[in-house]
């Protein structure tokens, strides 16, 4: 498998270069940060027709990591939705694949700030999830350990004999995981922000998404 | 025929005056619908113009506004006001003239929208937002004229195309207002005259006394130019020494990274401390601005520029225009000579200095160009569909429209003339719905349709939105350079985004003369110290990379045909005759090809002569031919009149490399994922209002709400790739970055006539391109390979073997 091995908390977990997390002994995948719905929120609240594709393309990549990895639970790690009412104005060809996607498997939908509350989609609808030695939440907390969680979109850049490179990538240390984010319409925030570079412990990788990914120390 | 007030003649009389033949010429034309004057700077341009104006509001009769003034500088706009001041105070007049532009307060513009002046000065973007306001037809009531400065400019840019749809509004508005085009020299008056007029009115034009010949030539130095580079710091002595003998010297720079570093070296040799300031686009306004007052104030010698100082305000003591490095084109070049001696009937006087070896050649023709008033340009084309966008939503700001009505209108501007119902009607829809293949906003399109058929805005308060992104001018992605304090230090200027992110603290750097050391980013901004001990590194600047024009290259052609080269100085005319003995000359009408063996490498060197920008991607796809044909290229670099590609095979038929339609295929696979295509996308996406501008600080905070406009490229190309958006990109990049027209053209000019010449080594014309910067490597699988490179060394020096 296209994939970074590395063990957390005891467990080997393998980082995809879709951005998706795969733990193999539980046949869990887990992602982060979907945003369905971004472009029909954008244009109900500022009036801007986006290209109106990136369910579709969100829901496609999904569907490919379900197909190779064949797992028994899926965690989406919040801001699965763009917000509520994206939620329920989800177009019903898209409603039809996430029904179809779901089927025969464990779908858990971890709250997030964009959606906070349950919405009416199949699956089971949690604050966050604790499995194994592992805890599944949207936003890290501090003091947390075996934390696994989403939110910031962290991104790295890196320079490579004088071209520059940015992509997503997986924040991992000895306490935590923070997810790139899977959705299509979504940016980055890079590893050397404040934020994600108080959050980090020293001796923290990035995990670098793309064809073949590739573990860096994160740049700060 | 009207005669022009006493009120006027008598003041003109006073002063010592008369009054020039185009004036008088424009003020009788008053009444016409479209005039366009064509003079040179100085000619008193701005008071043609102006006459028929100050004439008619002599009267005291009219009230409100009156005449409207466009330019395409702020600055234009507020020297212009205190140069109508003083003949209106001196007369007494009682006339109100006020500007607005993007400086103006909040409480002058909202005065000037209640009661606005007699004359109103102001620039496209300003004109276009205050059509969007619904009490616009008010303001605009009782509108006569307007004068449109500077049409030359604006005419080559999007901004002109935009004015135009807005005069439309206005015409609609005003039924009788005339309009009056002012233009420096430009070789086809008749197309600035269909782009200024309503469609189909005519548009007279009145050619001003040209004024004398300038005083042209090339800068004779001592020591030769070099092989290659653009940087002419062999010629700063004689530069030094010129500035020494003229009162005023503007030194012209084709990019603004060479004006930074000619402005170093310039200062590391001004042994006298002459006084030397630089001015372009990217250094801070009040560090431009401090340098513009000095040079009114005639405190400077010379003043390093770039096309920042093309236009406009009138710095009467420039006696001497020095233009750096080829021109590239030979209009432009007439323009910059222009900004020496701003006085009447006096000859302006400049000189060329060429940076390399063959642009001497380059400098020679067009020398030759000028002498002869033989202008180049190339035809625009019809008015891109993205300002038609922006347009639409602007119209849908001020209020409902009809469809058809709006059509009418727009089709009414010069450049939207012969605009298909078909393509207005895509643009409306994508204004509305975004027009995708997928229907999805059928809740929130973004303007709808009214039971009566007229469409407006579905939420009244998106026009505040649509008002902050109006305009056409693209902010590239730039950082602002600040000295690092405690509390912000002093603004240098702004740098490229890639540029800053190429940096490591530590590195040095060029701007506004001074070498500064990076020391980091701090919220957005580079903080940087100053630091004078290091060799610097060149900062990017994206500017224009100028491609020398069809008509210059032609002419330089015309030149190698010479049996012999007078004019050329001996060290040159000597290059281009060892050239003829071991190989030949390009010549017009057909393709020279070199092919040679150097440094272990196969080498193929193409005398295209198509321009930069075409040149560059004539390389891309030839060594996509190549690799297709397993001739294995490596890379390449071009150049204004060449490509030259090395690799590991040597060519021994060129015309299969040349068939036009395995270009083009290989174009389109080419351009799909391409870095230029990206970029004309978030460009022409902004102007049509997909993107929302990057308002100044809030850009790219790092915010993870906000994403790549790229993302939205590669979801059209991969879901919607007929979109109209897709349409607007490609046509841009065609005639843009990406040039196919010119490669089409030369490919045509040429014909089967491709001489191949198989030499044993590097031949005199192709050796200038083993120097040139810029090489672009051909790669394959090669990010991914550096990324793996790089992880495993990291993690090794890191000690973080997993």
């Amino acid at each position: 498998m296209n994939g970074y091995e590395f063990t957390f908390a005891g467990e080997r977990l393998t980082a995809l270069g879709s951005g998706a997390l795969w733990w193999r002994e539980r046949r869990l995948l887990c992602v982060s940060d979907l945003h369905l719905g971004k472009s029909e929120r954008i244009a109900r609240r500022h009036g801007i027709p986006l290209p109106p594709y990136e369910v579709t393309d969100t829901l496609d990549r999904l569907s490919a990591d379900l197909e190779r990895t064949k797992p028994e639970t899926v965690i989406c790690l919040g801001d699965s939705f763009d917000d509520a009412e994206a939620a329920r104005a989800l177009p019903e060809p898209a409603r039809l694949r996430i029904a179809t996607l779901q089927a025969g498997l464990r779908w858990i939908w971890i709250e997030g700030n964009h959606d906070p509350g349950p919405v009416a989609i199949g699956g089971t609808h949690l604050r966050e999830l604790t499995h194994g030695p592992l805890l599944f939440r949207h936003i890290a907390q501090d003091g947390a350990q075996g934390e696994i969680s989403g939110h910031y979109h962290p991104k790295a850049a890196l320079r490579l004999r004088g071209r520059n490179l940015t992509r997503p990538a997986f924040l991992v240390d000895t306490a935590r995981i923070v997810l790139p984010a899977y959705g299509t319409y979504t940016g980055g925030l890079r590893s050397d922000a404040p934020v994600l570079a108080q959050l980090m412990r020293p001796e923290a990788l990035a995990i670098v998404t793309g064809a073949t990914p590739h573990a860096v120390p994160m740049p700060r | 025929m009207p005669q022009l007030p006493a009120l006027l003649t008598d003041w003109f009389t006073a002063k010592g005056w008369s009054v020039h033949p185009h004036q008088q010429a424009m003020f009788d034309r008053a009444d016409r619908p479209a005039t366009l004057l064509i003079a040179p700077t100085g000619g008193g341009k701005t008071m043609a113009g102006f006459l028929p104006t100050l004439a008619e509001l002599a009267t005291g009769q009219h009230q409100g506004l009156h005449t409207l003034y466009v330019s395409p500088l702020k600055a234009l706009a507020a020297d212009i006001k205190r140069n109508l001041r003083t003949p209106v105070d001196e007369i007494g007049l009682a006339i109100r003239i006020e500007d607005r532009t993007g400086d103006t307060s909040a409480t002058q513009k909202k005065r000037q929208r209640a009661d606005p002046p007699h004359i109103l000065l102001t620039t496209p973007e300003s004109l276009a937002l205050l059509t969007s306001y619904e009490d616009a037809p008010r303001m605009f009531a009782g509108l006569r004229r307007v004068v449109v400065d500077e049409i030359h400019a604006l005419a080559e840019s999007k901004r002109g195309d935009q004015l135009m749809l807005a005069l439309a509004r206005l015409q609609t508005l005003c039924p009788d207002l005339r309009r009056v085009g002012l233009s420096a020299t430009v070789e086809d008056p008749q197309a600035i005259a269909r782009f200024l007029a309503r469609h189909p009115d005519p548009c007279e034009i009145l050619l001003a006394d040209p004024g004398p010949n300038p005083d042209i030539a090339m800068l004779e130095t001592e020591e030769m130019p070099p092989w290659s580079g653009g940087g002419a710091a062999y010629a700063i002595p004689a530069v030094l020494d010129q500035v020494r003998r003229h009162k005023t010297t503007l030194i012209f720079h084709n990019t603004r990274a060479q004006a930074e570093i000619f402005f170093h070296n310039l200062w590391l040799a001004n042994d006298d401390g002459l006084p030397i300031g630089i001015h372009h686009g990217s250094l801070d306004r009040t560090q431009r601005e401090r340098v513009e007052a000095a040079m009114v104030r005639g405190e400077l010698r010379a003043i390093v520029c770039t096309g920042s100082l093309d236009l406009g305000i009138d710095w009467g003591d420039v006696d001497l225009v020095i233009q750096i490095g080829a021109p590239k084109n030979v209009k432009r070049l007439v323009q910059r000579i222009g900004r020496a001696n701003h006085r009447y009937n006096a000859p302006s006087k400049a000189l060329l200095v060429p940076a390399n070896r063959f642009e001497v050649v380059e400098c020679i023709a067009a020398l030759e160009a000028v002498r002869a008033h033989a202008l180049d340009g190339d035809p625009r084309g019809p008015g891109p569909r993205d300002v038609l966008c922006q347009h639409i939503l602007i119209a849908a700001c001020s209020g409902p429209f009809d469809a058809n009505a709006l059509f009418a209108e727009m089709t009414s501007a010069g450049p939207y003339a012969d605009l298909a119902r078909s393509e207005f009607d895509a643009c409306l829809e994508f204004c509305a719905t975004g027009g995708y293949a997928l229907r999805a906003y059928d809740r929130w399109q973004r303007l709808q349709q009214r039971p009566d058929g007229q469409w407006q805005l579905r939420d009244p308060r998106s026009a505040q939105r649509i008002r902050q992104n109006i305009g056409t001018i693209q902010d590239t992605d730039t950082l602002k350079v600040r000295l690092r304090r405690n509390r912000g230090g002093k603004p240098l200027g702004e740098i490229e985004e890639g540029f800053a992110a190429s940096l490591t603290p530590g590195d040095t750097f060029l701007i506004g003369g001074q070498i500064v050391r990076y020391e980091g980013l701090r919220e957005m901004v580079v903080e940087v110290s100053r630091r004078a001990d290091k060799k610097p590194k060149i900062a990017t600047f994206m500017g224009t990379k100028f491609a020398t024009s069809t008509q210059l290259s032609a002419r330089i052609l015309d030149l190698f045909a010479q049996a012999d080269w007078p004019q050329l100085p001996h060290h040159t005319a000597e290059w281009l005759a060892l050239q003829r003995r071991v190989s030949r000359l390009p010549e017009r009408g057909r393709l020279l090809v070199e092919s040679f063996p150097q440094d272990g490498r196969e080498h193929l060197c193409v005398y295209g002569f198509a321009g930069r920008n075409a040149m560059q991607t004539l390389g891309l796809l030839l060594t996509k031919r190549m690799e297709e044909t397993g001739l294995n290229p490596l890379g390449f670099v071009a150049t204004d009149y060449a490509v030259l590609i090395w690799g590991l095979e040597a060519t021994t038929d060129p015309a299969p490399l040349f068939d036009i339609d395995s270009l083009r295929a290989g174009l389109d696979q080419w351009l799909a994922g391409n870095a230029v295509m990206k970029r004309t996308f978030r460009t022409s996406a902004t102007i049509a209002g997909l993107i929302e501008r990057n308002l100044g600080g809030q850009r790219k905070t790092g915010r993870q709400a906000t994403f790549s406009s790229d993302i939205l490229y590669d979801t059209l190309l991969k879901y919607d790739p007929h979109h109209l958006m897709m349409q607007i990109t490609r046509a841009e990049a065609m005639r843009g970055l990406v040039d196919f027209g010119r490669i089409e053209e030369m490919i045509a000019r040429v014909g089967d006539r491709i001489d191949l010449v198989r030499l044993d080594r590097v031949t005199p014309l192709a050796a200038p391109l083993f120097l040139e910067v810029g090489r672009v490597p051909v790669q394959g699988a090669a990010e991914e390979q550096l990324l793996a490179e790089e992880s495993a060394r990291l993690l090794a020096d890191a000690g973080l073997l997993t």
